[in-house]
């Protein structure tokens, strides 16, 4: 085991409000849960689809917003002190020698517990990738769909496409260092904050920045080195944006991603489970929400509650065979009252 | 009524709608691969089609809200629009929509495509 791995009694992949929920359940059985989830932050797609959307579906709750069901959850399993690691993608899991799940994150953080609970949703969010012919080939050298490293741009031409926070915001970091910063968009207006475009416009204005309505169509270049994008414009013409990089921000899509390869079977990239305890193939994996297919499976978020409780009364005798958990109520519970920290 | 789509592996799928429901969700309950992440909130922009030339004028016009999540498409032009925001009617009875690539799901849905 290497030195930095960390033990706990369920690894949960996804952060989504089935995830958070699952960390109250397993919370109530004693559980410890560490939780990894490939956004910056919790919520899943209540958090990057409709943070501002409103729910209508969730019981006793006549109305909420994405944002607001995913800060209640937070505040409901706040007593049991879950780790988070977000910004990392679950990448790879396989058994140690005593017999428990290890699974290793794409930073290399390694995590080991006996039990492993898929709440992943639709999958790893990742970003979109223009349909261009042959845009693979760049990525990483000519290509890039996130700043790691400002220092990685400083005195080259770069063309960045997109018309959201993500564009503007770049746009705006990275005109002071680049040799060129040209903002491609479809259109004149913005989806950004109004104070981040007043800012964009402002260096456009000071010729920091050079701005140009069109959408990239074609990328030019050699062996991976990208030479120049091609750009459409509204009327159907093209021209050409010698470039050094270009950086696409057009937001998210979900994608199944590495969970494919964990040696579950799927369906339609979804895992069957059972419902009796939603286990997957594999006995100790389980799987929650809206990734997982059952007969009669509804996709909501009021589905993936009720299969996060069962769930966690299977993951209790996976993580104390010798024990018996006493089925008991919050609310005359002063056990579970104590654990909640209300008592 | 009928909606015809032309998917991008060049196939085409003539399929029967419902009066009052959105495009996207015809297109998913037929069991064609298509995306429609956000499940028709106009929150996500992979339900993204070119609708047929002669029907652009026939639509409602697209909401402030569907314009900035078509900023999130690729290959937008004035045919583009998300079809989760249009519902059918009588009057978009024919209506043909040639799907992004973008908004292609990964995998079909469960359900076979049984459009004529």
């Amino acid at each position: 085991m290497p030195a930095s791995a960390a033990s706990t009694d369920v690894i949960i992949v996804g952060a989504g409000p089935v995830g958070l929920f699952a960390i109250f359940q397993l919370g109530l059985a004693k559980l410890k849960a560490q939780v990894v989830d490939i956004l910056d932050r919790p919520g899943g797609q209540c958090a990057e689809l409709y943070p501002e959307k409103p729910i209508y579906d969730i019981p006793s709750v006549p109305v909420c917003t994405g944002q607001e069901l995913t800060d209640r959850l937070l505040e409901q399993i706040t007593p049991f002190e879950p780790v988070f690691h977000f910004g990392e993608m679950a990448a790879s899991l396989d058994k140690t020698v005593d017999g428990k799940w290890r699974l290793t994150t794409d930073t290399g953080r390694v995590l080991i517990a006996p039990v492993i609970v898929i709440a992943a949703g639709g999958g790893s969010f990742v970003p979109k990738r223009p349909p261009i012919p042959g845009i693979e080939a760049y990525e990483g050298s000519g290509v890039f769909y996130a700043v790691r490293k400002i220092d990685q741009f400083r005195g080259r031409r770069i063309v960045i496409a997109g018309g959201g926070d993500s564009a503007l915001d770049w746009t705006i970091n990275l005109a002071p260092i680049a040799q060129s910063v040209t903002l491609v968009h479809r259109r004149p207006e913005f989806r950004a904050a109004p104070d981040t475009v007043s800012k964009m416009r402002a260096l456009e204005a000071q010729g920091l920045v050079k701005f140009e309505i069109g959408q990239p169509s074609d990328l030019k270049g050699n062996d991976g080195k990208l030479a120049a994008i091609v750009v459409k414009r509204p009327d159907g013409s093209t021209f050409d944006i010698e470039t050094d990089a270009l950086l696409p921000f057009f937001g998210l899509t979900m994608k199944l991603g590495p969970i494919a390869n964990f040696g579950l079977n799927l369906n339609e990239n979804l895992i069957p489970v059972d419902t009796e305890k939603f286990e997957t193939s594999t006995p100790s994996i389980f799987a929650i929400g809206d990734i997982n297919t059952y007969p009669g499976k509804l996709k909501l978020i009021l589905s993936g509650f009720h299969e996060a409780a069962l769930m966690a009364q299977a993951a209790y005798r996976y993580v104390h065979p010798d024990k018996v958990l006493r089925f008991q109520y919050t609310t005359s519970s002063s056990e579970l009252q104590r654990l909640l920290k209300v008592a | 009524m009928f909606v015809t789509v032309h998917m991008p592996d060049g196939t085409s799928h003539r399929l029967e709608a419902l009066e009052g429901w959105r495009v996207m969700e015809v297109i998913r309950d037929w069991g064609l691969p298509i995306k429609g992440e956000c499940g028709g909130a106009c929150a996500c922009a992979t339900c993204h089609v070119w609708v047929g030339e002669q029907w652009v004028a026939k639509l409602a016009p697209p909401s402030s809200e569907e314009l900035e999540m078509l900023d999130g498409a690729f290959n937008v032009d004035e045919r583009s629009r998300l079809c989760c925001q249009i519902i059918m009617s009588k009057e978009l009875d024919g209506l043909e929509v040639e799907l992004a690539p973008e908004s292609l799901a990964d995998t079909p849905a469960e359900r076979v495509a049984v459009g004529g």
